[in-house]
């Protein structure tokens, strides 16, 4: 009887299974690099209908961010500027400006700017603004480099690891009041960080929640 | 067995190739893989309103409305002038003057008079380079001699072209930005004999 099949295929079986391990492997990989916030949510940077730069305002004019997102230390919201806001300037600075033109008109009918929305959580996250302000959490710990950015773009995954990893040990990223609007601001221009933060965790009892019930509520 | 190897790695490349890496531009919204309940039928601030004419989920005050806790009623705080309908010159009764709310106006001030009063309130804040040439000097005649209560309307309704910060700034804070306004217009317009006694020696003055 001639031979169906080649004396290799003893070693098949054990070279398929070797192929589904790495497949699953790859498939694996591919799905935590593919499908998770860190690659679906950071980068996105919708075009707005005003090309606003934070970089210009921020970076340059060295405005605060409460300038024009003025709820944010007092609200769970950080609320989006009205048109009057921008107006403040723009009656006097570029009054005639094109890109402008949608503002003007918003200020003159008093309809909203439609921005689009860039950070979003899903409905079933509750999550506070002021809460995190008020406790020396910089905006740059969640938004990035907001004063360098000509268009807005996500920075951070705000996934719930993100938030948990935080909420955790939250000491290392914790900042003295007066610098949480100060974007370029890091923990090594203060000498002793580490022990002023101990210490402002004790005196100020920040506890931040890492039971479900203090995000999903 | 060796095709299957290349077949894997074909299509490695062409995913990455077509995904592209993490963090990279996307105008493209966020895709919601299984999208459950993250999007509830429910107002957030500032969202927009199929139900509305005008489309906006927050809802401005019917007129005459007045909200819990809004009335408002302490004229002096809320607008400035006393029961006679004149712009008080002091401070309100229910604003206590301390270290405190000269440390709010400082903070308040900085961040929302700077960029067009500067840091002095001379009038040279960073917008006069780029166009805002009409804002005025705290050190004026004028406007030193305004009342308290005249400069506490104009933060919360603007006057000529500045716009209203009344939006902003809740009144305590707006007392406390005048404060401040009045502080740097001491620092300005002071003289020798604002200095008290005990300390003239130390600035050489006899
Ligand atoms: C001159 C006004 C102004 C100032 C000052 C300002 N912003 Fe903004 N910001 C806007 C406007 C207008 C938008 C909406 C358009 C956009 O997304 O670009 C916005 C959008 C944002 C968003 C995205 C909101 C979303 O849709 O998710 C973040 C985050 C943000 N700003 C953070 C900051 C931070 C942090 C600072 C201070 C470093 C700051 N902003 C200062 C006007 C301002
Ligand atoms: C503190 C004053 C100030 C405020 C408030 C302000 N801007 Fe500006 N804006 C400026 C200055 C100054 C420039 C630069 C003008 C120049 O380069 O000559 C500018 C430039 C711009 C430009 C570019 C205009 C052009 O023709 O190139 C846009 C767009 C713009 N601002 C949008 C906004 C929006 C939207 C808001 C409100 C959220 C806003 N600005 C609020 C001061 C301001
Ligand atoms: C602890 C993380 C965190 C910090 C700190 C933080 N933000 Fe946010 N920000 C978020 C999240 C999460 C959202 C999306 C909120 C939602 O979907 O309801 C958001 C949304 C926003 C928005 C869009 C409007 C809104 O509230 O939904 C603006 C504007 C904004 N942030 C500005 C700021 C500014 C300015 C600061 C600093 C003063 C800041 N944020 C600090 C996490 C943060
Ligand atoms: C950089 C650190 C940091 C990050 C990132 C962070 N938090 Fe927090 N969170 C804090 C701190 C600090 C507090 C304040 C705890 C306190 O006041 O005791 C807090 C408090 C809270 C609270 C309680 C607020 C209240 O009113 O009691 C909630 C809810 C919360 N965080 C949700 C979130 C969510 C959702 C995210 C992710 C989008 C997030 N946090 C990301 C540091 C952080
Ligand atoms: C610090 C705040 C925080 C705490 C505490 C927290 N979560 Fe979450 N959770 C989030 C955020 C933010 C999201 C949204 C993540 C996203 O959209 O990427 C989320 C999403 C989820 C989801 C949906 C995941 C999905 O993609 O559909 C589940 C389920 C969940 N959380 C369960 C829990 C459970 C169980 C606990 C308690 C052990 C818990 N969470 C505690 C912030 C929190
Ligand atoms: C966008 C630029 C801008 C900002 C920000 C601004 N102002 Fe003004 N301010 C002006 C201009 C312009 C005038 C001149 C108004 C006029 O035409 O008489 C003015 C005038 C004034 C006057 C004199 C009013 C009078 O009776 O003549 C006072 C007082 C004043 N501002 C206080 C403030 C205070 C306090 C703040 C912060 C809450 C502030 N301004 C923020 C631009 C600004």
């Amino acid at each position: 009887m001639s031979k169906i099949f080649p004396k290799s295929a003893n070693k098949l079986p054990l070279q398929i299974i070797l192929f589904v391990f790495i497949l699953a492997g790859v498939v694996t990989a591919a799905t935590t690099y593919y499908a998770t916030p860190k690659y679906t949510r950071v980068g996105y940077a919708p075009v707005q209908p005003v090309p606003y730069s934070h970089a210009l305002h921020v970076g340059q004019l060295g405005m605060d961010c409460r300038y024009c997102h003025s709820n944010v230390e007092k609200s769970g919201v950080a609320n989006l500027p009205t048109a009057q806001t921008c107006m403040n300037c723009h009656l006097h600075v570029r009054p005639d400006s094109p890109l402008l033109a949608p503002i003007r008109a918003s200020y003159e009918s008093g309809d909203p700017v439609p921005w689009k929305r860039v950070h979003q959580l899903p409905d079933y996250v509750y999550f506070n603004h002021s809460a995190h302000v008020d406790r020396g959490v910089s905006c740059f710990e969640c938004h990035g480099r907001i004063d360098q950015m000509e268009v807005v773009q996500h920075a951070q995954p705000l996934s719930m690891s993100f938030c948990l990893n935080c909420h955790r040990n939250p000491a290392p990223q914790l900042r003295p009041l007066d610098q949480v609007t100060n974007l370029a601001w890091t923990p090594a221009q203060m000498p002793d960080h580490a022990k002023w933060a101990a210490d402002f965790v004790k005196n100020n009892k920040v506890i931040p929640p890492t039971s479900c019930t203090g995000c999903h509520r | 067995m060796r095709y299957a190897y290349y077949v894997l790695l074909f299509v490695c490349v062409l995913t990455v190739s077509v995904m592209g890496f993490r963090g990279s531009r996307s105008v493209k919204p966020p895709l919601e893989v299984f999208p459950d309940m993250d999007r509830q039928a429910k107002y957030k601030p500032q969202s927009a309103s199929v139900f509305f004419a005008d489309g906006r989920a927050d809802r401005p005050l019917p007129p005459g409305v007045v909200a819990r806790g809004e009335l408002r009623d302490d004229s002096e705080l809320f607008r400035g002038k006393n029961a006679a309908g004149q712009w008080i010159n002091h401070f309100p009764a229910a604003v206590k003057i301390d270290a405190r709310l000269m440390e709010r106006g400082r903070e308040r001030f900085t961040i929302y008079c700077q960029p067009c009063h500067g840091a002095v309130g001379d009038g040279n804040g960073i917008t006069k380079q780029y166009g805002m040439g009409v804002t005025p000097s705290y050190h004026i005649d004028r406007i030193v001699n305004l009342t308290d209560g005249e400069i506490f309307n104009t933060i919360t309704n603007g006057r000529n072209t500045m716009l209203p910060y009344g939006d902003k700034l809740v009144p305590e804070d707006r007392w406390a930005v005048v404060a401040y306004v009045r502080a740097l217009q001491r620092a300005q317009l002071g003289t020798v004999k604002d200095v008290p006694p005990s300390h003239k020696s130390e600035l050489g003055l006899q």
